[in-house]
């Protein structure tokens, strides 16, 4: 089959490839664009673990194929922090425990950004249902959930210093 | 998990959209959010060599209120139902059932129009039309036509949808009374052992109006018509509630599968229709 031209936006700057309509999101992120931050946990819709930002959205991007992303403006864990700039959230897993082998993780903080945007100050309720597409097989998501209340109330005391 | 090679076409207009699938046949697919057709493309167990995404067509997104008509656009997703706040004031059971489909992010991208259209017992959507007994527009070669949710659907996966016309939009009577759709799942973002959706309207202490509707309690969603003549009428007392409840498990026809034996499903299904009864006459 040809391939397509594909345009689209990740972490702010322009990328281009080839890829054939088939081809899963997830795939030409990973393997033409080589952002590897999301990960492949089941490739069946139900981890989270490929979860990024799409138009403001949080998807799995093991269920888009690449040709629908054609033109999309994409936000993956690369874009929101790196080693010598962590993100609120980052710096929250780290220092309430949020990971142990870390697979889940960048779905886990991709997906709380965006409920954080949404919800920037939501209840422990809020936290488990909003994250509830996100799957974990070491933590007990105990530690995740106190990372990311964590996470808002500092983002939260940040904006309001800024003010 | 890669799906067999397929064509991709992104029309801007319905007719554009039309005219590729009337073209290019069973060969041609329209995908709306794809959260139901890509998993079954990737298991391969859809052939198709023309995929046709309607994301490029602004003309089906929206929801409007006209009166006490609501319209929606079937490109409109399940997240963008659950935060309308005026569709929530005007039909909040919409809401209450979109919040117990799937997880985020499915609902983020999975629309109301691939969700109704699908024909997958298992789809919430589809019950809940027939409760509210919504009208979906269609729109093929020879121009459009209505069908009301509650003769929409024939089998599994067979419905009064023609291969080469898409369904535009939804539409269906703002609701008064009280309302509830109630699901038992095994786990968030699992289908329905068993979904129940549920209007009822009092005229003083009389029930003057009723709706009631199952999901995946048979091969298609059931409107349960001797369920709702138990209520009407009535005071709505336990014996009613109790009489209606019967005649809706009576109306389901489940099969067994991984979610449990058929007698295990009739009474999951008599739980969910008490508890989605009693809580709409609560808020009736
Ligand atoms: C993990 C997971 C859990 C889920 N859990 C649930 C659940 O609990 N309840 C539930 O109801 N659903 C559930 N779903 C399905 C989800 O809600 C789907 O998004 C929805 O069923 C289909 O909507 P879509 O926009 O993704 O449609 P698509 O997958 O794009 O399309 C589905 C079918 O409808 C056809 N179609 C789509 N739009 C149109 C149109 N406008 N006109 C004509 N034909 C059209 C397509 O050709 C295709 O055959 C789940 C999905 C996943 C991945
Ligand atoms: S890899 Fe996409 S949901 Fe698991
Ligand atoms: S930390 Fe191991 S899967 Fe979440």
């Amino acid at each position: 089959m040809e391939k397509m031209h594909l345009k689209m936006t990740v972490n702010g700057e322009e990328m281009e490839t080839l890829a054939e309509p088939r081809e899963l999101l997830i795939h030409v992120l990973r393997e033409r664009l080589n952002i590897t931050g999301p990960h492949i946990g089941c490739e069946t819709s139900h981890c989270g673990a490929c979860t990024i930002d799409m138009d403001g959205k949080s998807v799995k991007s093991c269920t888009v194929f690449a040709a629908q992303a054609g033109g999309a403006d994409i936000t993956t864990i690369e874009g929101l922090g790196n080693p010598d700039n962590l993100h609120v959230l980052q710096e929250m897993f780290k220092e309430h425990h949020g990971l142990q082998c870390g697979f889940c993780t960048p779905g886990m903080i991709t997906r709380a950004y965006r409920l954080l945007q949404e919800i920037p100050d939501p209840t422990e309720e809020e936290v488990r249902f909003g994250m509830s597409g996100n799957l974990c097989r070491c933590t007990g998501y105990q530690n995740i959930v106190k990372a990311i209340m964590a996470a808002a109330t500092e983002m939260n005391a940040t904006k309001e210093a800024a003010q | 998990m890669i799906p067999a090679a397929f064509n991709y076409h992104r029309p801007d207009t319905i007719e554009g959209a039309v005219k590729l699938i009337n073209e290019f046949g069973d060969e041609a697919r329209v995908v709306a959010g794809g959260h139901s057709l890509i998993p079954m493309m990737k298991l391969r167990m859809t052939g198709l060599s023309h995929l046709v995404d309607l994301q490029g067509i602004g003309g089906l997104k929206g929801i409007s209120v006209d009166g006490d008509t609501i319209t929606i656009g079937a490109m409109t997703t399940q997240h963008e139902l659950i935060v309308h706040k005026q569709l929530s004031s005007r039909a909040p059971i919409i809401a209450e059932a979109a919040l117990q489909i799937a997880d985020p992010q499915v609902r983020y991208v999975g629309t109301i129009g691939g969700n109704v259209a699908n024909g997958d017992p298992g789809n919430d959507m589809p019950g809940l039309m027939q409760c509210l007994d919504a009208i979906y527009s269609l729109q093929g070669p020879s121009g459009q036509r209505s069908v009301p949710a509650r003769t929409f659907y024939e089998a599994a996966y067979f419905t009064e949808r023609e291969e080469d016309e898409i369904l535009t939009s939804i539409s269906f009577q703002a609701t008064g009374g009280g309302y509830a759709y109630e699901k038992q799942k095994r786990k968030i973002g699992d289908y329905a052992t068993a979904a129940a959706g549920v209007l009822i309207e009092k005229d003083g202490d009389k029930c003057s109006a009723a709706s009631i509707a199952l999901t995946n309690l048979a091969d298609t969603p059931i409107y349960c018509e001797a369920a709702v003549a138990a209520l009407v009428g009535t005071a709505l007392d336990p014996g009613d509630v109790g009489a209606a409840v019967k005649a809706a498990v009576d109306a389901s026809d489940p099969s067994e599968d991984n979610r449990g034996p058929i007698e295990f499903k009739k009474h999951i299904a008599g739980v969910v229709i008490r508890c989605a009864i009693e809580r709409a006459i609560e808020r009736a």
